[in-house]
């Protein structure tokens, strides 16, 4: 290809030494690009961007020194150079050969910074891929020449579809290898076409590249001139950045911190997500629906006459309003939407699959709030956009859910504010990021459903009482003694005068959970249903015993967090297995292990035990009395 | 009205961003300051993120005492214009050993450096770090997170990283378990120059080239920063001679090359870089260590 063009386009060597000053002017006001490629595992895509970080000499001579020597040891590409071995970071994809992870690469011309997200091509790695396209405002699409249009390219597409990208570019590569035909690339544009505007896709810019040889990457390529549009780096640095776009909406500020120095100073920090704000301009802090007047926007470097999206700022406000980390500052007359029940898109990317009913947190911009998600109403499959049955989400399944929310969020379309519409699900045990998701909209019985303020509140039911509510939360394996010793604690502050009711497992799968089997799924849902009643009891001013298995570390947390602090005890029966499965008063460990009984705890179903429970009973060494006699000393300690 | 913030803009808000997140959802914060261009770049950011009141977090310098005298100057100066605590910690064993650069070879950077950062976070229970890796420095680099989860022993596991999507950091971990913080991942080397520019961040002087005393050891240009030490380490003086350098990178005075340079100004410095044909951390010995893998290697074991 042609050098000294190419070095034009990149950075002028002779201005750099003759006029340096000159030369850093024109490059301090560069804009920022930021977009992904995607391609399969042959498509020539790490290729690519080595390509461009060669050509922007972002690639050093001692670099250049070690990937001839490398490209010879292990390149694909006998004596020639192998780009790709400059962007296939980690040891363990160089000795496989394949990229497995997302990995960032920067280059820069005269007019933009660009950071590019590789994205891996593989099916298992569709997380890494929607990683990537959650920042970018771009996606090229690298195709084969000599293979078209394949499965993993719709993929490819419909997931950056998903994710937002408006800008889709087609790069039709490896022209080189069928001869720079026009009809071959004219066929793929074609069938490329009638897909993308199957899932929605209404622009897309088509190329025909060779990353390897540099046909159209910074300049016209003489082998295509039947192409009569512009090389690939042209069009990166002309196209309308996401930044420009969002700083023409309303305005939003997620608050990430509350700046306090002195008792003189409040400001509230964060990064402007959409819309411009200037000092005088009237703003809504949201959930409470509170209004204000910006007085000032403070930045180290003097205060501002306005901002834009995409700057960190301090905002101070004419009036004294409550605003802390996780509301949301927003014009007074165009304010976000307020809901605490969605419909989402959701990206699986734990090993463990999603489980419907279980709290997850939920963590969108600065907001973060206990989450549970319904069974999926459909799963897509990725390949073929079709919309399956589904119960769960596995690692990588993609489908359309509803959420449910402990507390409202601040939020908008995804189609409209990425930084609003955006969340992470996080596993409140092991904390992994489990999943991610895009809102949808509202459901509407979320505005409809209104909580009925009554007179007598919890307080005065527990007065009346004379006692301070509690939940009794027994749990451990089946046979532990939960139930016999729960049934002791109930007679002895039956004794005592306290108002107490039990809630036994069996009894309640006899009536009210009748409907529930052992899945995972349905023992989160036995588990809610019991937590809801006992919470309402406890409202009512009891003291709430429940006898439960209750296998999961989730959801006994989940039953905590639906009580005042201080009205969940958390009771171990420790019992080891063996010990009761030699007990087995019901006859059921016989059973589960001749295979009569599936899903059984303890046998092929987990028990977590608790790690910090308020009280433990060691059943084999106490008599189910003497662990009665404990446990009510230890919540009735004795005045 | 539109507006489009230039890059520099854009890469200074989301640096804030991150550090208000970690601020905002981390228990005990602390920002690793080593005194070169990236950390003084990481610091001005910290003054910028939260003005008007100071960086809510003390900095934390771990400390090989073989790094050049002007570094421990500027050291002092910034923390103090910066209003913060400097913490400096030395590894005790290291200091006991008397380990140096010379006799120890890649167990001097695994003592000072690796162990001693564990041990000092250790030591004051801190649950989030800053550290100001670049993505474009290094390969491996290229693929870690921005918020990147460390074990209760400190190790990284590149297969079982948090995916990060958009700006929303998943910063939850379990009691002893850490995060390493970059903020500067999206920084170039470039970047970091037109900024230091732009904001006129000061600098340790030996970025910019001076006649300094040099010697020339196992093939490298190295600067006599303390001959008296240096003859004990090495049991004799190796010939001094005056040369017109500068560094590229600042780390360990024996660790770190010189280059024959002329430029004395930002501006010339930048021009050296933009028209120079070797990258950055070739002046670095540590990186050669095991061949290929070497970074990715020590930051399993708990290097920044």
């Amino acid at each position: 290809m042609d050098k000294t063009s190419s070095q034009e386009i990149y950075q002028t060597d002779a201005l750099i030494a003759e006029d340096i000053d000159a030369y850093l002017a024109a490059h301090q006001n560069k804009s920022m690009l930021r977009f992904i490629t995607c391609g399969s595992v042959d498509d020539g895509k790490s290729t690519l961007i080595g390509r461009l970080l060669y050509d922007s000499k972002m690639i050093f001579e001692d670099q250049l020194a070690a990937l001839e020597s490398d490209s010879k040891k292990s390149g694909t590409q006998g004596e020639e150079i192998d780009f790709a071995l400059l962007v296939d970071g980690l040891a363990a994809e160089r000795e496989q050969g394949i990229t497995i992870d997302v990995a960032y690469r920067f280059f820069a011309t005269e007019q933009r910074k660009f950071i590019v997200a590789d994205c891996p091509g593989h099916e298992q790695y569709t997380r890494n891929m929607v990683t990537g396209a959650s920042t970018a405002d771009l996606a090229v699409i690298l195709i084969d020449a000599r293979k078209g249009v394949l499965v993993q390219t719709r993929r490819h597409s419909f997931l950056c579809r998903q994710l937002g990208i408006r800008n889709i570019v087609l790069a039709v590569n490896k022209m080189d290898l069928v001869d720079y035909d026009q009809a071959r690339y004219d066929a793929i544009v074609a069938d490329y076409t009638a897909f993308a505007a199957s899932i929605g896709i209404e622009n897309f810019t088509a190329m025909p590249i060779s990353g390897f040889r540099g046909d159209n990457i910074t300049t016209l390529s003489g082998n295509t001139p039947w192409y009569a549009g512009a090389p690939l780096i042209t069009h990166l640095e002309t196209v309308e950045l996401d930044n420009a776009r969002n700083a023409a909406k309303p305005f939003r500020m997620p608050v990430q911190w509350v700046n306090r120095p002195n008792l003189d100073f409040r400001g509230f920090s964060g990064l402007i997500a959409t819309g411009m704000v200037k000092p005088g301009d009237p703003v809504r802090v949201l959930p409470s629906g509170k209004t204000s007047t910006v007085k000032s926007i403070v930045t180290f470097a003097g205060e501002l006459d306005e901002a834009s999206a995409g700057q960190s700022v301090t905002i101070c406000l004419e009036d004294e309003v409550d605003c802390s980390r996780g509301n949301v500052l927003a014009a007074a007359d165009a304010p976000a939407e307020v809901s605490d029940q969605f419909e989402a898109t959701i990206v699986w990317m734990d090993d463990e699959a999603m489980l419907p009913g279980r709290a997850y947190l939920l963590k969108l911009a600065t907001q973060t709030v206990s989450a549970t998600i319904q069974a999926p109403k459909y799963e897509i499959n990725v390949n073929t956009m079709e919309h399956l049955a589904a119960k769960t989400l596995e690692l990588n399944g993609i489908g359309v859910a509803e959420i449910t929310t402990d507390k409202p969020l601040v939020f908008e379309p995804y189609a409209e504010n990425r930084t609003l519409g955006g969340f992470i699900l996080i596993d409140k045990i092991n904390n992994r990021t489990v999943g991610a998701g895009m809102l949808h909209f509202s459901l509407r019985r979320a505005q409809n459903v209104h909580w009925q303020a009554t007179s007598i509140g919890r307080e005065d039911h527990a007065g009346l009482k004379n006692q301070k509510p509690l939940v009794l939360w027994f749990t451990g394996l089946s046979g532990s003694g939960k139930s016999t010793i729960a049934n002791e604690v109930e007679k002895t502050l039956n004794l005592m005068n306290r108002h107490t009711f039990l809630l036994d497992g069996d009894n309640i799968r006899h009536g009210l959970n009748k409907d529930l089997g052992f899945t995972d799924a349905d023992r989160i849902e036995n588990i809610r249903r019991v937590g809801e009643v006992a919470r309402l009891m406890a409202d009512a001013g009891l003291i709430v015993l429940t006898a439960f298995i209750s296998p999961f570390r989730a959801e006994r947390q989940m039953v905590r967090d639906m009580l005042p602090e201080g009205e969940f005890m958390e009771i171990f029966v420790d019992t080891p297995l063996e010990v009761a499965e030699a007990r087995d008063v019901k006859g059921l460990y016989k059973k589960a292990r001749e295979g009569k009984l599936k899903n059984f705890t303890g046998i092929d179903s987990p028990y977590e035990p608790p790690e910090a429970p308020d009280i433990t009973v060691n059943t084999v060494a106490m008599t189910p009395a003497e662990a009665a006699e404990y446990i009510v000393r230890q919540i009735m300690p004795l005045k | 009205m539109t507006r489009n913030l230039t890059h520099l803009q854009r890469l200074e808000a989301e640096s804030i961003h991150i550090m208000r997140e970690v601020v905002s959802e981390t228990a005990k914060p602390v920002m690793l300051y080593s005194v070169g261009k990236d950390s003084a770049v990481m610091l001005h950011l910290a003054k910028k993120a939260f003005y008007p009141s100071p960086p809510p977090f003390p900095l934390l310098h771990v400390d090989t005492t073989w790094k050049f005298k002007e570094m421990y100057a500027l050291r002092e100066k910034a923390a103090a214009e910066a209003g913060m605590e400097l913490l400096v910690y030395h590894n005790p064993e290291a200091e006991s050993r008397g380990i140096n650069p010379f006799d120890h070879g890649p167990l001097h950077t695994d003592m000072w450096k690796t162990q001693g950062l564990k041990q000092a976070l250790d030591k004051y229970d801190f649950d989030a770090a800053f550290g100001g890796a670049r993505r474009d420095e290094e390969k491996s680099r290229a693929k870690e997170r921005i918020f990147s989860f460390r074990t209760a022993s400190h190790g990284w596991d590149p297969k079982s990283q948090r995916p990060e999507l958009w700006n929303a950091y998943n910063t939850r971990k379990a009691k002893g378990e850490s995060i390493r913080v970059f903020p500067l991942s999206n920084w170039t080397e470039l970047d970091i120059w037109q900024y230091i520019m732009a904001e006129q961040i000061e600098i340790v002087p030996l970025y910019f080239s001076a006649k300094r005393p040099t010697y020339e050891w196992e093939g490298g240009l190295f600067m006599a920063d303390d001959p008296v030490r240096l003859e004990k380490v090495l049991g004799y003086l190796p010939e001094i001679t005056e040369r017109s350098i500068r560094f590229r990178t600042l780390g360990c005075s024996p660790l770190t090359g010189a280059v024959e340079s002329e430029a004395a100004t930002l501006s010339e410095v930048v021009q050296e870089m933009l028209l120079t044909t070797t990258s950055e951390r070739q002046g670095r010995v540590i990186d050669k260590d095991d061949g290929d893998a070497s970074m990715e290697k020590k930051k399993q074991e708990g290097y920044f």
